[in-house]
């Protein structure tokens, strides 16, 4: 396919963008039908052109066709393929380009899909899709065009910076992607409500589903960064509170505050304004996030092609969107019906704490974030805040956050009986103590011990609450074998996947606390034949060798673990040298138990002495972080898989059918 | 809590807040844009420290090292300062270079420890060698961050009316020693 076809494509996809931003809008308006049934074929054309503009760049990627200019300057003939694919959004324009192309595929579906949802609601909604689409299709087209041409053809392409040659960084962006946009349909609804002047059920039964999946694909996409900063920056850490790691969590945090107070809106009609600003918040901080990533306005390890008049552009797109939609929501917000009263000892009570803690969270991570701007411009002075501010601040909050994740669920809805739930919850108590006393008795007594072992306890108590629950959902011990089966199967979904994503969470907690407590690191100097010991590995450096690798030179370890005398694992570490561009690399080599990691860095060598700089740490539990993160995600999508968002939104009639407690 | 409901959405001034929070926040975001466009590199903790005093600082010894390392101690003649941890491996890379320039004994080498246990500092030190003068603890980036450290190793060069007269980020190598380095110090002493 050739690249003009492209570039023609997502200009005309700018002017469809745009009649669909307007014209449904004004048909809202007048009520006019005609004009608002142009949401859904121009939101249909529109993935249909930008999907063509997204081929076309494929296509030149894997054709190494370097007169085109972002392909000479990101690829190269002698990469393997999926990188040349994943190079059209290893790159800030082709990047874009996956983003509006993701807008399109979503506003599409709900033009394809959404035959159920209010007339007027869907018109707006897709307009609010449609004025999003423009504003990033002409970003795209006024500053970062990814089609254009070079002329002379260089005979071959600049390279993709290797440390993006990676499985796990490849597919990091498109799953970034999906949240930070599938966040987008959470805002057109809320925008679209606002105009409308109406949140109920049927609104909140809209927005779930979408909050739902990008929810599962952040969470996806956060942890493939994480995993890829873990094993590719060679310090065995997994999280810097980084402002780019930053970036994407602080959405994650209003995202999941808005997964739950969704509930309270479908369930009880109530906190209705306030889920609405949390839509509007959540899509708001993404585009903070890509603005920040873009702008080059922070420091970060993350490089990040960034340009200042990117910035502007990007600064006035963020203007206008979280401008625009809050003074909507200053003017409109305080017109909405307001919700009924709550008891405060009740399900809707637990999830407005549980939004409490997560907005705080999230605000804190924010501050932390954004200060070193804030104090530059009050010429306060600079300074940088470090993981210190954020472990400090973001703990306390996360600690009883965890402690409500266990008794929530539990509660009933309107008025709740909390002695009872406790009651319930006796056993799960019992096994938290008992969990806590067999970590103090491995670990030990130091501070640090009873701190990492705490930190199990908790995800035992959140371990164990999740199970007590789902357990009286399906009477796991008073049933016959039979009875169970159709219980578990009748059981719905959602309640099945929130019971994975908290199991997943505990996990989660396990690997977080375990890791930070109780790594292990020793940094030497090794020759060949010499032996380290590392919590009990005996690590020997075999020696090193220069090899080749398709696009690479590399310096090989070779080690060789054993523990306790048993099987001896190797280890092969490496040190890459790139050729095209030239940049060097460490490859961790990782050696994974189910409980924890030996993961052996090679450095460089004081020169001409055949001795190496070995970096060798023991990170226990880590591997729970992805073992957690992957259930989460799992949980996400198996509540996504519900009955009641696959028929789409009931009308009203059908809301009050079913039954209440689900 | 009691109404839940009502609290987020009660009066106008809760439903206005958003957006002047925004606003502000986008004011400063311009600014900054701004100042980066002007040429200010927001990779640079503290742009240039460059020929300003060196900062105050009075930071104490390794255990059984003493002294530690204050700010009397650059004045007097031309020093280095170099910026070090056990935790940093670019550091065990230019260590050799450094250990030659002590061995030289032509001009005081002295070193910061930061971010660094004070047991594992030692350990490495006697690991490695020990080319330096005086040794500061700095566990809490208090010099580093006057400093304007951005990453260890880093190298400065103090006159010896304690101005700091040249700053060498990463780690050195000979060429730098010998072509940058060495002759600035020389020059700094005439």
């Amino acid at each position: 396919m050739n690249p003009e076809i492209g570039h023609y494509a997502l200009a005309l996809a700018l002017p469809v963008a745009l009649v669909q931003a307007f014209v449904p809008l004004i048909g809202a308006t007048r009520r006019d039908a005609a004009l608002m049934a142009v949401a859904g074929p121009a939101a249909l054309l529109q993935m249909l052109l930008i999907g063509t503009a997204f081929a076309a760049l494929t296509q030149a990627f894997i054709a190494s066709d370097f007169s085109v200019m972002n392909v000479y300057q990101n690829s190269h003939t002698a990469k393997p393929l999926l990188y040349k694919i994943s190079g059209v959004w290893g790159n800030h324009e082709g990047s874009l380009l996956l983003w509006v192309a993701i807008l399109a595929v979503f506003g599409a579906a709900v033009a394809a899909f959404g035959a159920a949802l209010p007339d007027r609601l869907k018109a707006r909604a897709l307009a609010v899709q449609g004025m999003i689409g423009a504003g990033f299709l002409a970003f795209i087209l006024f500053t970062s065009n990814p089609f254009l041409r070079v002329d002379p053809t260089p005979a071959q392409g600049l390279g993709l910076n290797p440390l993006l040659q990676d499985p796990g960084l490849a597919f990091h962006p498109p799953m970034l992607y999906l949240g930070y946009v599938g966040f987008s349909m959470a805002f057109s609804f809320a925008v679209a409500a606002l105009l409308e002047g109406r949140v109920d059920a049927a609104w909140a039964r809209w927005v779930r589903p979408w909050t739902l999946a990008a929810w599962s694909f952040l969470t996806v996409g956060i942890g493939l960064g994480s995993w890829w900063a873990y094993y590719e920056l060679g310090w065995g850490g997994w999280w810097f509170w980084d402002p780019v790691e930053n970036a994407s969590f602080i959405p994650w945090l209003t995202g999941t505050a808005l997964l739950h107070s969704a509930i309270v809106v479908e369930k009880r009609e109530a906190l209705k304004s306030w889920t609405i600003l949390l839509a509007i918040i959540t899509f708001s901080l993404s585009l903070l996030g890509t603005f920040l990533v873009r702008s080059g306005i922070l420091t970060s390890v993350h490089a990040f092609a960034s340009d200042p008049t990117r910035g502007v552009f990007v600064l006035v797109l963020l203007a206008i969107a979280v401008g625009g939609s809050l003074t909507l929501y200053a003017i409109k917000a305080p017109k909405l019906e307001p919700g009924g009263l709550f008891s405060p000892l009740s399900r809707e009570s637990g999830l407005l704490l549980n939004n409490l803690f997560l907005a705080t969270a999230a605000a804190t991570v924010l501050l932390g974030t954004l200060y070193p701007l804030i104090a530059e411009a009050l010429e306060l002075g600079t300074l940088s805040v470090g993981a210190p501010y954020f472990n400090t601040v973001f703990v306390p909050l996360m600690v009883p956050l965890v402690l409500l994740m266990g008794i929530g669920p539990m509660m009933a809805w309107k008025r709740s009986d909390l002695a009872g739930v406790l009651g319930r919850l006796k056993g799960a108590l019992v096994g938290v103590v008992v969990v806590f006393g067999i970590a103090l008795a491995l670990s030990g007594v130091d501070i640090i011990d009873i701190a990492g072992s705490a930190g199990i306890a908790l995800a035992a108590w959140l371990f164990f609450a999740s199970l007590t629950e789902w357990a009286g959902r399906v009477r796991l011990f008073k049933s016959s074998p039979a009875d169970l089966w159709k219980r578990v199967s009748s059981l719905p979904r959602a309640s099945h996947g929130m019971t994975i994503a908290h199991l997943g969470m505990a996990v989660l907690i396990v690997g977080v606390s375990g890791s930070s407590a109780w790594k292990q690191e020793n940094i030497l100097t090794m020759g060949a034949g010499e032996t380290v010991t590392v919590a009990g590995f005996d690590v020997t450096f075999d020696g090193a060798e220069l090899i080749r690798g398709p696009n690479y030179e590399s310096v090989q370890g070779t080690f060789s673990a054993t523990r306790g005398g048993g099987k001896a694992v190797t280890l092969k570490p490496e040190r890459r040298v790139y050729d095209q561009p030239v940049q060097q690399t460490t490859e961790a080599a990782i050696h994974t138990t189910f409980w924890a990691d030996l993961y052996i860095v090679l450095g460089d060598g004081p020169a001409d002495t055949g001795r190496y700089v070995v970096r060798a740490y023991f990170e226990p539990f880590v591997p729970f972080l992805w073992y957690g993160i992957l259930m989460m995600g799992f949980g996400g999508l198996v509540s996504l898989s519900d009955r009641r968002h696959r028929i789409g939104a009931p009308r009203k009639a059908a809301a009050i059918a079913e039954p209440i407690k689900a | 809590m009691s109404e839940g409901t009502s609290k987020p959405s009660s009066g106008r001034l809760t439903a206005i807040a958003p957006i002047i929070i925004v606003l502000l926040l986008v004011a400063v975001f311009a600014k900054r844009l701004i100042d980066v466009q002007d040429g200010l590199d927001p990779n640079q903790v503290k742009s240039v420290l460059l020929d300003t005093p060196v900062p105050d600082i009075d930071l104490p010894p390794l255990p059984e090292r003493g002294p530690g390392l204050a700010t009397e101690n650059l004045k007097g003649e031309v020093t280095l300062v170099n910026i070090w941890g056990s935790w940093c491996v670019a550091c065990l890379s230019e260590h050799p270079l450094l250990m030659e320039v002590a061995a030289e004994n032509t001009i005081p080498l002295h070193g910061i420890a930061w971010r660094d246990e004070p047991q594992a500092s030692l350990r490495w030190l006697a690991r490695n060698g020990d080319p330096f003068d005086l040794i500061g603890q700095d566990p809490f980036s208090e010099a580093a961050i006057a400093f304007g450290v951005t990453g260890a190793p880093e190298t400065f060069v103090v006159d010896s009316a304690g101005v700091i007269r040249y700053k060498h980020v990463g780690p050195i190598t000979m060429t730098d020693w010998t072509e940058t380095i060495a002759p600035l110090v020389e020059q700094l002493r005439q």
